[in-house]
C-alpha cells in the first residue's frame, strides 16, 4: 500500500554505526545542519531538543517516542512503525547517545495495541544483535527500550500530557517551561521525539544533513510522510519532499476537482480550491503531522466542522476553561449553523471565542482547534449562511 | 479452602503490582490488566491498587475516569469501538453503526444484558484510509460494511457455548 521511499533504501543501522563513532556535540551538530524539525506536528527543530537534553544535568535521562498518534485522518506513523520498525530504534538508539540515556520508552496508543506483538520481537531481535541493551556493538554505550501502551487519550500526544500519563496520573498537559528536556519522565530529562522524526534522524545520521538538504525548500528541509485520506482514488501514506503544493499532491492521489482540502488533521487548516497553488511547508501551509483529508462537491462543510468539534468537545482535557467551554460553544455554534439559526452578529462572536482560545488555552489542542471553525467560516461562508431545513 | 471474589481479586492484584513494581508510574499498566482481566475496575480493585501503591482511592478513580480504554461500570467481554472520525464517516460508518446497533440490539454506550457486547465509539484509530474502521478488543478490522458486522459477531460469538473456540488477544502486561 504504502511506499517510503527513502526509509526502504536507507542502510540497515548505516546511522548508528556512524553515531557510535561520533561524539555527542558532532551528532548534534549534523542534525542541526540538516534542519529536521519534528514531524509530529510542532515542528520543534531535533538538534535543538537534543542539545538541551545533552546539556542538562542528570543521572537520569530518558529517550521516549511518541507513538500517540491520535490526529483525525493521520495514520503514517502506524504504517512506519508497522514496516520500519528497526528504523525508529535506531533513531532512538542514537538520540540516546547524543544526549547519554540509558532507558527509552516508546509510548503506543492503545489502540495500537496489535502493533505491540511486533514491536517487542523487533526490541528481542535487535537485544540479541546487540543492537540494544549494554554495550551496543562493543561501543560501550549501554540503552535499551521498553513498550508502554497508552490508554485511550488524545491529549497525551502532548508531550507533558504524555509523561504525566507514563507517571501514572491523569493526562493533563502541564504548565511550561519547565520543558521535558529540563524535567520531563520523574523529574529527568527527557527527549520526546515523534516516530517519523526518529526515523527520519536515523536516516540523515547514516546518509548526511547535506543529502537531507537536497530534498525540501530552504527553510523546510527534506521530504515528510502524509497520511491521505477522504475523497480520492488512492487514499494511504506517502512521502513527498517538503514544499510540495496541495495541487500536486490531489493530482497524485487522483482526488482532483476537490472542494477543500483539509490540512493537518482536524486541529489544521481548511484550504479551499482557490490556495491549492500553496506550498506545504513550515513557512507556508503548516504541515501539522502531515494529514490531508480531501473532501469531494458532494460534501457538506458543516458535517465535516461538526464531526471536528464533537471530537475536541470530547477529547478536551477540561482543565482549562477556553479549551474546556469553547470547544463546546462552537460545537452549538455548527449546530445552529446547521439549523439556520446563526445571525451573523453571532458568528462574528463565534469567531471572536476561537481567537480567544487560540491565545488563551495551556495547550496545543485548545490553541488549534479553533482552526478548522475558523478557515471554514473565512472560506465557505456563502455555504453555511442563511440554511433553510432542507439543507440541514 | 473458600476463598471469596474479593479475596481473589486482591490476590491478583498483589500479584500484579509485584511483577509491574510498586511505584506510581505502574498505575496505568496495572489498571490496563485489571481491566483486560474484569472487563471494569470496580471501585474494590480501585481501593486494593490504592492501598498497594500507597495512594489514595481517589488518586485512582480519577485516573479511571479520565482514559477511554479504562472504565468504572462493567463493560462486555467484547468491546466494540466503531471509530467516528470524519473519514471513516465519509466512508459509510452511520451505516455500519446502525446494523450494530440493530445486531445487537443495544445502542452506543450500552452492554448488552448477558454482558457478552459492549458498544462504543472511538475517535481516529489511524486506519483513515481503509474505513469504516473498528476495533473488537484490540483486533482490527478494517472496510467493514453492514453486511460484514453479523459476520464478526459471529466470530466473537463462537467463544462461548459448549463449543466455544479461542480468540487470539495481543497481551498487555
Amino acid at each position: 500500500m504504502s511506499s517510503i521511499q527513502t526509509y526502504t533504501q536507507a542502510t540497515p543501522e548505516a546511522g548508528l554505526k556512524r553515531a557510535l563513532g561520533m561524539s555527542r556535540p558532532d551528532i548534534i551538530h549534523e542534525m542541526n545542519e540538516s534542519g529536521l524539525k519534528g514531524r509530529g506536528g510542532a515542528g520543534f527543530p531535533v538538534g535543538g531538543k537534543w542539545n538541551f537534553a545533552a546539556s542538562a544535568k542528570s543521572e537520569k535521562k530518558y529517550i521516549i517516542c511518541n507513538a500517540d498518534e491520535g490526529e483525525p485522518g493521520t495514520f503514517k506513523d502506524r504504517v512506519v512503525l508497522q514496516e520500519h520498525a528497526d528504523l525508529v530504534f535506531e533513531g532512538m538508539t542514537i538520540a540516546a547517545k547524543a544526549v547519554s540515556a540509558k532507558e527509552g520508552i516508546i509510548f503506543l496508543r492503545g489502540e495500537y495495541t496489535d502493533l505491540r506483538e511486533h514491536l517487542e520481537a523487533t526490541l528481542a531481535r535487535r537485544r540479541e544483535q546487540k543492537l540494544l541493551g549494554r554495550d551496543i556493538l562493543g561501543s560501550g554505550v549501554d540503552f535499551d527500550i521498553r513498550v508502554f501502551i497508552g490508554a485511550g487519550a488524545y491529549i497525551c500526544g502532548e508531550e507533558t500530557a504524555l509523561i504525566e500519563c507514563l507517571e501514572g496520573f491523569r493526562g493533563e498537559p502541564r504548565n511550561r517551561p519547565p520543558y521535558p528536556v529540563n524535567t520531563g519522565f520523574n523529574g529527568h530529562p527527557s527527549v520526546v521525539n515523534n516516530v517519523e522524526t526518529l526515523a527520519s534522524a536515523a536516516c540523515i545520521m547514516g546518509k548526511g544533513a547535506d543529502w537531507w538538504k537536497t530534498m525540501g525548500t530552504a527553510k523546510s528541509t527534506g521530504m515528510k510522510l502524509f497520511s491521505i485520506s477522504g475523497d480520492c482514488a488512492k487514499p494511504g501514506v506517502y512521502e513527498f519532499d517538503l514544499g510540495v503544493t496541495v495541487a500536486d499532491i490531489l493530482k497524485e492521489v487522483g482526488g482532483e476537482g476537490a472542494k477543500a482540502v483539509q490540512v493537518g488533521g482536524a486541529s489544521g487548516r481548511c484550504i479551499p480550491p482557490s490556495e491549492f497553488a500553496r506550498s506545504i511547508a513550515y513557512e507556508d501551509i503548516p504541515t501539522g503531522g502531515g494529514s490531508l483529508i480531501v473532501f469531494g462537491q458532494q460534501r457538506d462543510m458543516l458535517d465535516v466542522l461538526e464531526n471536528f468539534m464533537d471530537f475536541f468537545g470530547d477529547e478536551s482535557c477540561g482543565q482549562c476553561t477556553p479549551c474546556r467551554v469553547g470547544n463546546l460553544k462552537l460545537l452549538e455554534g455548527v449546530k445552529l449553523l446547521r439549523a439556520g439559526k446563526c445571525s451573523m452578529s453571532y458568528l462574528k462572536e463565534l469567531c471572536a471565542l476561537g481567537e480567544t482560545m487560540q491565545i488563551a488555552s495551556k495547550c496545543g489542542l485548545g490553541q488549534s482547534s479553533p482552526n478548522a471553525f475558523l478557515s471554514v467560516v473565512t472560506h465557505f461562508r456563502d455555504e453555511i449562511m442563511g440554511r433553510t431545513f432542507s439543507q440541514a | 479452602m473458600l476463598m471469596t471474589a474479593h479475596e481473589r481479586l486482591a490476590g491478583e492484584i498483589r500479584d500484579l503490582v509485584q511483577k509491574l513494581g510498586r511505584n506510581r508510574s505502574s498505575l496505568v499498566p496495572i489498571l490496563q490488566e485489571v481491566q483486560k482481566q474484569h472487563h471494569r475496575i470496580g471501585t474494590y480493585a480501585m481501593q486494593v491498587i490504592a492501598d498497594e501503591l500507597d495512594i489514595h482511592p481517589v488518586e485512582v478513580q480519577s485516573v479511571v475516569s479520565f482514559y477511554a480504554f479504562l472504565d468504572g461500570k462493567p463493560q462486555g467481554k467484547f468491546v466494540i469501538r466503531l471509530c467516528r472520525t470524519i473519514s471513516c464517516d465519509m466512508n459509510g460508518k452511520k451505516r455500519v453503526a446502525r446494523q450494530l446497533e440493530n445486531d445487537l440490539g443495544i445502542t452506543f454506550g450500552e452492554t448488552t444484558k448477558d454482558r457478552h457486547f459492549t458498544l462504543e465509539w472511538t475517535n481516529c484509530m489511524g486506519l483513515c484510509d481503509q474505513g469504516p474502521a473498528l476495533l473488537v478488543n484490540d483486533r482490527l478490522y478494517t472496510k467493514v460494511t453492514p453486511e460484514k458486522v453479523h459476520e464478526i459477531l459471529e466470530e466473537c460469538r463462537r467463544t462461548f457455548g459448549v463449543h466455544a473456540t479461542e480468540r487470539k488477544e495481543a497481551h498487555l502486561a
